[in-house]
């Protein structure tokens, strides 16, 4: 099957690439890319006035499959991932069973090459069944086919497992990616410390539980010399230890998600649980230095942290609903606000759902190479449209952008040369 | 008299109107207190549910006698002995309570935030009898009306409080109540115990006890509750009286006419010296009374019903 996608403006960072162009799509592949292409028998794809870029890529997703259908599985998760313009995304392993043997990551594939509508990239566990005690198999599980390692929802509290877990990657050529977190600082908190939440006579969680740990885990990887990625940056303290620690010459990278980019703690009044997530919504102090840290190349992707929960989860009091918020179908639109916002321009907005995430996870995908899959998102970027969290197409409804008004879309998905 | 309010669940949500008209009509509540017979028949076929999550023995009882003398059918629940323990969630619980047609839920949960989900979903009234750290409107409201008893007024009163702020309910709905009302508010506490941005809810915060209460009009003296704030905020209960406790010597500090509060229950020799718990200057006891009759004008007021026999 051959598919031409005529007249858009084409913007793949990865090839410092931006013009108009039409691309040839031919066996799954990137064929060509030029002006005025022509072949016999191809099906056209009319992008004129669209942004014609790589699939996007979401290196921080939950699918919660196995063990948690109820919430999301391999099938919704990547439906949700398609209709938002992700072709990759990459799972975390607190599943049940977790995520931390090859078994489970070789089930994950298999479902997701067979039922899937997106690549799925499985990350294992950093520790056995999550409980921060002893290593998983890395190196089984990079075997068969995961690509980084991380006890995400939970940090590696003993600085002594942590340091062994960045020394064992090493030689596998791998990723830690770190939930940097001090428990113990966190303590029985469930929103960010500050004004709102002594209003609102909730325990705080504090700035420092999300720097001091980030901290630590930088000069391990520092000291270790492994590759360390910091997942869901969303202090200002953070973003600048990773900046620090890039200018060092530090094998660090480091993401943040759309929610902590878009929102304060403001949004929690009301006692709204779609506003509550891990790491907490923070001050506007904080929203000012993650975007500055987009802009300015410290924070290398935008993920999403994507995390489904039943209704049945989030509709109790805020103390004891989960934390988390849905964030595929919607962080297109919120990365393209950053562009508005004049805090980034168009094609640093790609690079940071493209090139930028599949460096960060050395994914074979993210550009528009002659030769490479061809995982091709087409973006109407004046399309104006609402959330709605009921029409979501993920199984989970927890979003925290319900009813704000949106300007960008994927209009078309490209996976392998195939329509989503 | 208008009052447009079908719920309390906290001062912020009222006006200084709201709090005058409540005060008032608490003062027209008092007297029946007094009486031989303490009934009116103004709520008469009126049903309030006490749904009590947390322990307590002052406030529940309040509001039951409150609704017992304006002749409501009252009706205890605490979650002991309710389905919670069965795993049943607020939701559900609330919904079967109100399926037996209840006017008023009065609510106490450890939950900061739980009467505003319940209020949200339910079609009967809901009062706020305390939500985590968050408010606690008729405490606050009491006390005021006590302040105004003893003194005449609110305004330009100057109101030390001491304590754990960081965990009190009362304090939040203190620092809402008399800001609306023109008092200027002092805090003190130990400095594990000051959450961050509480001058912004109007208040100056002072490292020592004492010159908080310098000067002050009413000192407000919270429990400290070592069950609720473990281990590492303070080291003992005796530094703590030695550093943040009100006795005779500091209290001198004060006004002479200075009263002395506490939402109770208090802590003999912790933060009150039994002298001064005991002395000429404390109004604890009037608070409690007072209680009952704010309580009846809140019951009162958001039920709508014209009051003419008291």
């Amino acid at each position: 099957m051959k598919l031409l996608i005529q007249g858009g403006r084409v913007i793949d960072p990865a090839n410092n690439l931006d013009a108009e162009l039409d691309i040839l799509i031919k066996d799954g592949k990137i064929s060509k890319i030029g002006k005025n292409l022509k072949d016999d028998g191809v099906e056209i794809f009319n992008a004129s006035g669209r942004l014609v870029t790589p699939g996007l890529i979401d290196i921080h997703v939950h699918l919660r499959d196995p063990g948690y259908e109820y919430k999301e599985d391999i099938v919704s998760g990547t439906r949700a991932a398609a209709a938002g313009g992700f072709t990759s995304v990459a799972c975390m392993p607190n599943t049940k069973p977790v995520l931390d043997n090859k078994s489970v990551a070789q089930y994950i594939i298999e479902k997701a090459e067979k039922e899937g509508f997106a690549r799925v990239f499985p990350v294992g566990s950093i520790t056995k069944g999550l409980e921060g005690d002893s290593l998983s198999e890395m190196g089984d599980m990079k075997g068969a086919g995961c690509v980084a390692f991380s006890d995400d929802g939970k940090p590696v509290t003993s600085g002594e497992l942590m340091r062994c877990a960045l020394e064992y990657s090493k030689p596998f050529n791998t990723v830690i990616i770190s939930h940097a977190e001090d428990i113990d600082l966190v303590g029985k908190g469930v929103m960010n410390e500050g004004f709102v939440a002594t209003e609102l006579g909730l325990k705080g969680i504090p700035w420092v539980a999300e720097d001091a740990a980030t901290a630590r885990d930088v000069m391990l990887c520092e000291f270790t010399g492994a590759r360390l990625h910091i997942a869901h940056v969303s202090t200002r303290g953070s973003v600048e230890i990773v900046r620090a620690a890039k200018k060092r010459g530090v094998r660090v990278t480091a993401e943040a998600a759309p929610h902590h980019f878009i929102l304060t703690d403001e949004a929690v009044r009301g006692y709204n649980t779609n506003a509550k997530m891990n790491p907490p919504l923070r001050s506007a102090e904080d929203v000012a230095a993650v975007r500055q840290g987009l802009a300015d190349g410290t924070l290398d992707a935008i993920a999403t942290d994507h995390a489904p929960h039943h209704i049945d989860e989030k509709n109790v009091e805020f103390n004891i609903a989960m934390n988390g918020v849905v964030g595929l179908e919607t962080a297109l639109a919120l990365t393209l606000e950053l562009v508005s916002d004049k805090v980034i321009d168009l094609n640093r907005a790609i690079e940071l759902l493209t090139s930028g995430p599949a460096s960060v996870l050395n994914l074979p995908v993210g550009t528009l190479t002659v030769g490479a899959p061809a995982d091709v998102t087409i973006i109407d970027p004046g399309k104006k449209w609402t959330v709605s969290a009921n029409d979501l197409i993920s199984k989970s409804k927890n979003t925290a952008f319900d009813q704000r008004k949106m300007k960008g879309a994927a209009i078309a998905t490209i996976l392998g040369g195939r329509l989503i | 008299m208008a009052f447009a309010h079908k719920h309390i669940l906290g001062i912020n949500e009222l006006s200084r109107e709201d709090i005058i008209t409540i005060l008032d009509t608490a003062e027209s509540f008092k007297e029946i207190n007094t009486r031989e017979i303490k009934k009116v028949p103004t709520l008469r076929g009126k049903t309030i549910i006490n749904l009590f999550f947390e322990s307590s023995t002052r406030t529940r009882t309040s509001f039951e006698i409150a609704g017992k003398r304006l002749s409501a059918d009252t009706v205890n629940i605490s979650a002991s002995a309710s389905s919670v323990t069965k795993g049943e969630t607020l939701e559900d619980t609330a919904r079967n309570i109100e399926a037996m047609h209840p006017d008023i839920i009065v609510m106490r949960h450890s939950a900061s935030g739980a009467p505003h989900y319940l209020a949200q979903r339910l079609n009967c009234s809901v009062v706020n009898a305390g939500d985590g750290a968050h408010e606690h409107p008729s405490q606050a409201l009491l006390d005021l009306f006590t302040i105004r008893q003893h003194k005449g007024r609110i305004e330009d009163l100057k109101v030390a409080i001491i304590g754990d702020i960081t965990h009190s309910r009362v304090v939040r709905s203190n620092l809402y109540a008399l800001n609306k009302m023109g008092a200027e508010v002092r805090l003190s506490g130990p400095g594990t115990m000051i959450p961050p941005g509480i001058e912004k809810m109007g208040a100056t915060v002072y490292a020592d006890m004492n010159e908080a209460i310098d000067g002050a009009d009413v000192v407000m003296m919270l429990r400290i509750q070592m069950e609720r704030q473990g281990k590492s905020l303070i080291p003992s209960l005796r530094e703590y009286a030695r550093f943040y406790g009100l006795n005779t010597v500091n209290l001198k500090l004060a006004r002479p006419d200075a009263l002395v509060m506490h939402p109770g229950p208090i802590n003999r020799g912790v933060e009150l010296s039994s002298y001064v718990a005991d002395g000429p200057q404390n109004v604890i006891l009037s608070q409690v009374e007072n209680g009952v009759a704010v309580r009846m004008a809140l019951l009162y007021l958001i039920s709508g019903v014209e009051h003419s026999e008291a």
